[in-house]
């Protein structure tokens, strides 16, 4: 029985989907390379810390940098070898910051360890999630969220495996449905245990026709039901693919989770599989290497870490032929500007462009209101608004239009026949309400200190105030009650209330300066006769 | 390298060029039409209309200090010179095409910033400035060349349009002559007077000027936009919501009127493919930058030009509304957006 698509809005279908050269060849696995490179960012949340000394020997699988508190990922030795280095180091991001990372020069004996199998039977459920906390999975389809932090037990209506991959270019999802669909299931079932998912959906597009005969013979008899969508930009959104396959949207400012509904990426379950089966923390995974620059484009099984430079070596690059380097996809991928920077647990695919083959300098035109990104919007959103509102400062209107709400997919930008980067745009919005926000947010925490701080100053006045004229009256009582045992007893002797003030005070005045003479005199005299 | 470190890195690529010289090339079966009615006039007019939309524009962006070079390749002032071009009577002088289009490039599209930022359709403003300023010329059309005392030749057009006179010294208004022996008009400027002579529908369309069911030639000019339409529609350079708005407007309120008095108001086919309906549904409407921009204000937003053409064309004082009603309905696009803006993902249940 097929399953009820309800489709989303919008999306694009990008020619040319250059699915093909890598997709055609086996999943092959990388020579060791000499060093590898580990950030220890290579998630959604915290940095990973290092747990290990420049100079120590480890070995492959051992742990190097263990999660930090809160969201965060271990990161384990892709292979055997000694730690060169720890600190900053180039790494694929959009900004070309260098990150912290730890640096392992390998060492080539003892690198075809026997996997040590473990049959999951055997686990409990307790067990099996901190296996799976402890390999440092993260999600695999790019947005990197640590995999353990998804598996909360209760109220999991759906669990939604992604294989939509619905980027141009990229193929390891694919290619390792084809070649490792029972080990993938064997991931799904973990995770549906451990979820207690009550209905597990494996939504794959349409263009993989071979993946899907494969997924579709290992799910056989099982409660695994294998939903093929059709193939559109972008369907692999997770708000998009729970809107496609349930008809629902998760409202804004929400994750899927808090309606019960999970997603892994199916390398993330190839991933959960060897991390229980084989107690193998993540430490490599499929890359797709293609473009027009490489000889042998393809899907390459690479240790993290494995620097960039070393892979399309591999894959036989041309460097008078190499444009760009793109991680991800053409539409949402970022170039990479340091080729020595390394594979991270979210790359899966690399495109080593030739000539002409992405754009080049295609210059922004105006916008001419075309309203063709509108249509392409999947989140229906008014791109070219959001994009006039930024352009001219306007950013409350860009957040009144929900400017937070742009999954910056790029489907906008894809089609806009005036080529503005209108992403670019709607991250320099973001980042700017961010910012106002954060600084909204610190003048209120200001403010809040500064009534509080008034609030108190005013306690405490009146609190002085109250003791001040308690004293006040405790004073009076007493000077009351002597002045009435003072009548009783003598008559004022010394005072001479007559007199004014200011003369009782120079008479005391006088009376002091005259004792302090005497004692002046008292102390130099017998000085003086000692002398003389 | 180049490094363009944006994503994304593929996009379907710089068609503003492209999309505006399709929608010209679609305009082909139209202007053949037209011209196969009307005689060469209408080339002349185009092509007078395209030289002079090139010079304001190169002008313009020398003025302001941009690339001529380059930004004259989108194309979008040779459009608009083809629109106004094919708007305007085929014989009238040279001069009124050339100030039509310098205006509209001037006023109706630099004088706003230029490309992007005009709130009005740039050839529409130029038609109704020519409207307003000649109204003799503007509303000179001469017959169609079957019903013509004396259809004038390529080398009699040329002279009409730069002097004024044919090569045998007959004046543009002996052009106007029909083999009846009245100066002509447009069906629609004959139905207005004959109604208001009070004919009813039924006699006004027995005159010649009528044609098969909306008037002669213009009824052909009429289908031939709308199969250029379609082919707009076909490669995607337009969507239907537009011209579908602008035809049902047209349709509808015509019918309503039809059925109330058949004798007095004319049928929705006549409407449909009389005057400039089909190339103001296809291809004036749909200018982008003036339009509404949402996907259900541009619906509205056609509607609401249908609806003006008609009612323009039924009660005003000017036979062919399209520019009129365009304009309009430009004024009204923010608006008409600030409604119709979608329910945002994520947001369903604040509605
Ligand atoms: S696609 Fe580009 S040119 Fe068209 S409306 Fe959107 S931003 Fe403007
Ligand atoms: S990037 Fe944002 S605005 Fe553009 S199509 Fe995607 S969600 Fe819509």
């Amino acid at each position: 029985m097929a399953w009820h698509l309800h489709g989303f809005p919008g999306g694009i279908h990008p020619a040319r989907m250059n699915k093909s050269p890598a997709v055609d060849n086996p999943i092959e696995s990388l020579p060791l390379p000499p060093h590898l490179i580990l950030p220890l960012h290579q998630h959604s949340g915290e940095p990973a810390i290092p747990v290990v000394e420049v100079g120590q020997k480890v070995r492959r699988g051992q742990l190097i940098a263990k999660a930090a508190p809160g969201r965060s990922a271990a990161v384990h030795a892709p292979a055997n070898g000694e730690i060169s280095f720890i600190g900053f180091h180039a790494c694929p991001n959009d900004s070309g910051m260098h990150e912290q990372c730890i640096g392992i020069c390998t060492d080539e004996e003892g690198e075809l360890d026997e996997d040590e199998f473990v049959d999951d039977i055997s686990l409990t459920e307790e067990e099996m999630r901190q296996r799976i906390a402890m390999a440092g999975i993260v999600g695999l389809g790019g947005a990197g969220f640590p995999t353990e932090k998804k598996l909360t037990r209760h109220g999991t209506k759906y669990l939604i495996i992604n294989a939509a991959e619905c980027e141009p270019y990229i193929s390891c999802d694919d290619r390792l449905m084809r070649e490792r669909a029972p080990q993938i299931v064997e991931g799904i079932h973990i995770l549906a245990r451990l979820l207690q998912a009550e209905k597990i959906l494996f939504a794959i597009e349409d263009n993989k026709p071979e993946a899907l005969k494969e997924i579709a013979l290992a799910c056989f008899e099982t409660d695994i039901e294998v939903v093929v969508i059709p193939t559109k930009y972008p369907s692999g959104a997770q708000k998009q693919l729970v809107q496609n396959l349930l008809g629902i949207e998760v409202p804004s400012g929400q994750h899927s989770t808090s309606l019960g509904i999970v997603m892994y990426n199916v390398g993330t379950c190839y991933a959960v599989s060897r991390a229980i089966a084989h107690s193998e923390p993540l430490i490599s995974r499929i890359v797709t290497v293609t473009g027009d620059a490489v000889q042998r484009p393809g899907n390459y099984e690479v240790l993290i870490g494995t620097p960039i430079e070393y892979l399309l070596q591999h894959a036989g690059v041309h460097s008078d032929k190499l444009r760009r380097v793109v991680m991800g996809g053409p539409i949402m991928g970022i170039a990479i500007n340091n080729l020595g920077a390394p594979v991270t647990k979210l790359t899966n695919c690399l495109i080593a462009s030739g000539p002409g083959e992405l754009d080049e300098d295609l210059r922004a035109r105006e916008c001419i209101r075309c309203g063709d990104c509108v249509e392409a919007c999947p989140a229906s959103l008014l791109p070219q608004q959001l994009y006039w509102h930024i352009k001219t400062g306007a950013y409350e209107r860009a957040e009144n239009l929900h400017l937070d709400d742009c999954i910056e997919c790029g489907a906008c930008a894809y089609v806009c026949p005036s080529h503005i980067p209108l992403v670019q745009y709607y991250r320099h919005g973001k980042s700017h309400l961010w910012l106002r926000q954060q600084e909204r947010q610190k003048a209120e925490h200001a403010k809040q200190r500064f009534e509080a701080r008034q609030a108190r100053l005013e306690r405490e006045k009146e609190e002085k105030a109250l003791r001040h004229k308690r004293a006040a009256e405790a004073r009076l009582a007493a000077a009351q009650a002597s002045e009435a045992r003072a009548t009783e007893t003598q008559p004022a002797a010394k005072a001479e209330p007559d007199k004014p003030v200011i003369e009782q005070h120079n008479d005391r005045m006088s009376e002091v300066l005259a004792a302090v003479e005497r004692a002046r005199k008292k102390k130099t005299d017998p000085d003086a006769e000692n002398k003389s | 390298m180049t490094m363009v470190v944006s994503s994304p890195h593929r996009t379907r690529g710089d068609r503003v060029a492209r999309l505006m010289l399709l929608v010209i090339g679609c305009t082909a079966p139209g202007m053949a039409t037209l011209m196969s009615f009307f005689g060469w006039g209408v080339m002349f007019q185009v092509w007078l209309a395209i030289g002079a939309a090139l010079a304001t524009e190169a002008l313009c962006l020398s003025a302001r200090g941009r690339s001529p070079k380059r930004e004259l390749k989108d194309f979008t002032a040779v459009l608009t010179g083809v629109l106004l071009g094919l708007a305007i009577p085929p014989y009238a002088p040279w001069w009124i095409i050339v100030t039509g289009t310098a205006f509209a490039i001037i006023f109706g599209k630099h004088l706003y910033g230029g490309l992007g930022m005009n709130p009005f359709n740039p050839a529409m403003v130029g038609y109704v400035f020519l409207l307003i300023t000649f109204p003799t010329q503007m509303t000179s059309w001469t017959p169609p060349l079957s019903l013509s005392d004396a259809p004038p030749g390529l080398l009699d057009s040329i002279a009409v349009i730069f002097t004024g006179e044919t090569m045998d010294d007959r004046s543009l208004n002996a052009l106007r002559m029909g083999v009846d022996g009245f100066t002509m008009a447009t069906p629609l400027d004959a139905l207005k007077v004959d109604l208001n002579q009070g004919l009813m529908i039924s006699e006004v369309q027995q005159h010649p000027v009528y044609g098969a069911f909306a008037g002669a030639g213009w009824e052909w000019v009429n289908v031939a936009f709308l199969f250029g339409g379609f082919i707009l529609i076909q490669q995607k350079a337009i969507t239907w919501a537009i011209p579908g708005g602008v035809l049902t407007g047209i349709f509808a309120s015509s019918l309503l009127f039809n059925i109330w008095n058949p004798d007095a108001y004319a049928s929705p086919l006549f409407h449909l493919f009389s005057g400039g309906t089909m190339m103001a549904a296809f291809f004036i409407a749909t200018d982008p930058v003036s339009a509404s921009t949402t996907p259900k204000g541009r619906w509205y937003y056609g509607l609401g030009i249908g609806v003006l053409i008609y009612l323009i064309r039924t009660f005003g004082g000017y036979p062919d509304a399209v520019a009129f009603a365009v304009l309009l309905m430009n004024i009204a696009a923010p608006t008409i957006d600030l409604y119709t803006t979608p329910v945002v993902y994520g947001h369903k249940q604040e509605h």
